[in-house]
């Protein structure tokens, strides 16, 4: 599972990060977590409005800070 | 008929002026302080403690409330609402997006492109550009709240006709050669708007409103800071003269003053309440509320960033003569909403 967070450093894409890793440790799956910081990159997805995290190459959540138990439902 | 405008006027009381809180307010200045609210002293602590407790909790509801219907409204499903749409319809639905459309800054780049490489008209993006940051429902609420419903409606139609006015000026002059390169060069991609639970809606509104309030709390203190000093400490005389009916470039002044600044619209509505309260008119205080939240620092330079100068000095010159306009126009009208 490629799990790609989507954002250009600012605080709320760092706490998106760190709730996904937590949520990948919890669950304990066999999973990689990558920061896309490129806003060409970031618009590569059709995301306008970071943060944003896409699991295997699907956008999952669009414009806000999923905590980490939110994103241990879509994994 | 009466009954009506009377629950109206009594839950715009209650809700949005607060009156009860400036009354709890009175009674801790009086017995706990021991100042009257008719000295200087009591009269600004009293402003001070009212206005900063008001517009917290103000801020606090108005935020969730309008972040939760906003989360209905992504600027990806904008921008698929917005494909498509010829002429000056498309300036108006940008604008009207643009005052639902959750929006920061930090997102004005991506949705330039991302607009942008859609095929949208480059109008139309600026319509949704400028709209945006300048009318929104936390801010029509607020402008209620302080200064009642018709000015906040006034406020709402001029900043829309702005929005649209100045979109359809940016396309009738064909500036799309001034777009940076590398904008035109994005490929287009769609993305399905990812639906949201009612709780992930809850817990999105929930972070705005702390966000916001992280980054806007000290504007707010001093705007109302500045609000209390007008309003107790400066005499009526000096403002007439400087930014009142005396100076008949108080337009702008008030303009040229707010540009440059940066402040969240909550900040400026106390010192724009005070300022009207003094007797400036109220297109001055408009103008200067525009001019604040339309046009500032930070998000001039993110647009510098997409834009090559020319067409970003063209932009910051329609909307400063727009608000010039709406400043002198609404302050040979105000006897309408005064």
């Amino acid at each position: 599972m490629v799990i790609k967070v989507l954002g250009s450093g600012c605080a709320n894409c760092k706490k998106l990060e760190a709730n996904a890793r937590e949520a990948v440790k919890a669950l304990g799956i066999d999973a990689t977590v990558e920061k896309v910081e490129d806003f060409k990159d970031i618009l590569a997805y059709g995301v306008m409005k970071t943060p944003a995290l896409v699991v295997d190459e699907q956008v999952k959540v669009m414009g806000r800070v999923a905590t980490a138990d939110e994103i241990k439902k879509l994994l | 008929m009466n009954y009506i405008t009377q629950i109206f006027g009594w839950l715009n009381d209650q809700l949005l002026k607060m009156t009860w809180l400036s009354e709890l307010v009175k009674l801790l200045v009086e017995k706990v302080f021991g100042l009257s609210a008719e000295t200087r002293l009591g009269g600004s602590i009293h402003f001070f403690i009212y206005d900063v407790v008001k517009i917290f909790i103000l801020l606090s509801v108005l935020i969730f409330i309008i972040s939760y219907i906003q989360s209905y409204f992504p600027p990806e499903r904008t921008k698929k609402m917005l494909g498509g749409i010829k002429g000056i319809k498309g300036n108006v639905l940008g604008a009207l997006l643009g005052t639902i459309t959750p929006f920061c800054s930090c997102s004005s780049i991506p949705i330039f492109i991302g607009f942008t490489s859609a095929g949208l008209p480059l109008g139309v993006t600026f319509s949704f550009l400028i709209s945006s940051p300048l009318v929104d429902l936390a801010s029509m609420l607020i402008l209620t709240s302080f200064f009642g419903i018709k000015i906040a409606i006034a406020y709402l139609v001029v900043g829309l006709i702005l929005a649209v006015a100045g979109g359809t000026v940016i396309d009738k002059l064909g500036l799309e050669k001034y777009i940076e390169g590398y904008v035109r060069d994005i490929e287009n991609v769609d993305v399905e708007p990812v639906e949201m639970t009612r709780n992930e809606r809850i817990s999105y509104s929930k972070e705005q409103v702390r966000d916001i309030i992280k980054r806007v709390w000290i504007y707010i203190l001093i705007g109302v800071g500045i609000g209390a000093a007008i309003h107790n400490w400066i005499p009526q005389s000096i403002v007439e003269n400087v930014i009142g009916e005396n100076n008949p470039l108080a337009v702008v002044l008030a303009t040229a003053i707010g540009i440059p600044m940066y402040a969240d619209i909550f900040g400026t509505i106390p010192i724009a309440e005070a300022l009207f309260a003094k007797g400036v008119g109220i297109g001055t205080v408009l103008s200067f509320m525009m001019a604040v939240t339309a046009l500032s620092l930070p998000s001039m330079i993110m647009l510098g960033k997409v834009v090559k100068p020319k067409l970003l000095a063209i932009f910051v010159t329609i909307v400063s003569i727009g608000i010039l306009i709406i400043g002198y126009l609404f302050n040979a009208i105000s006897f309408i909403f005064i």
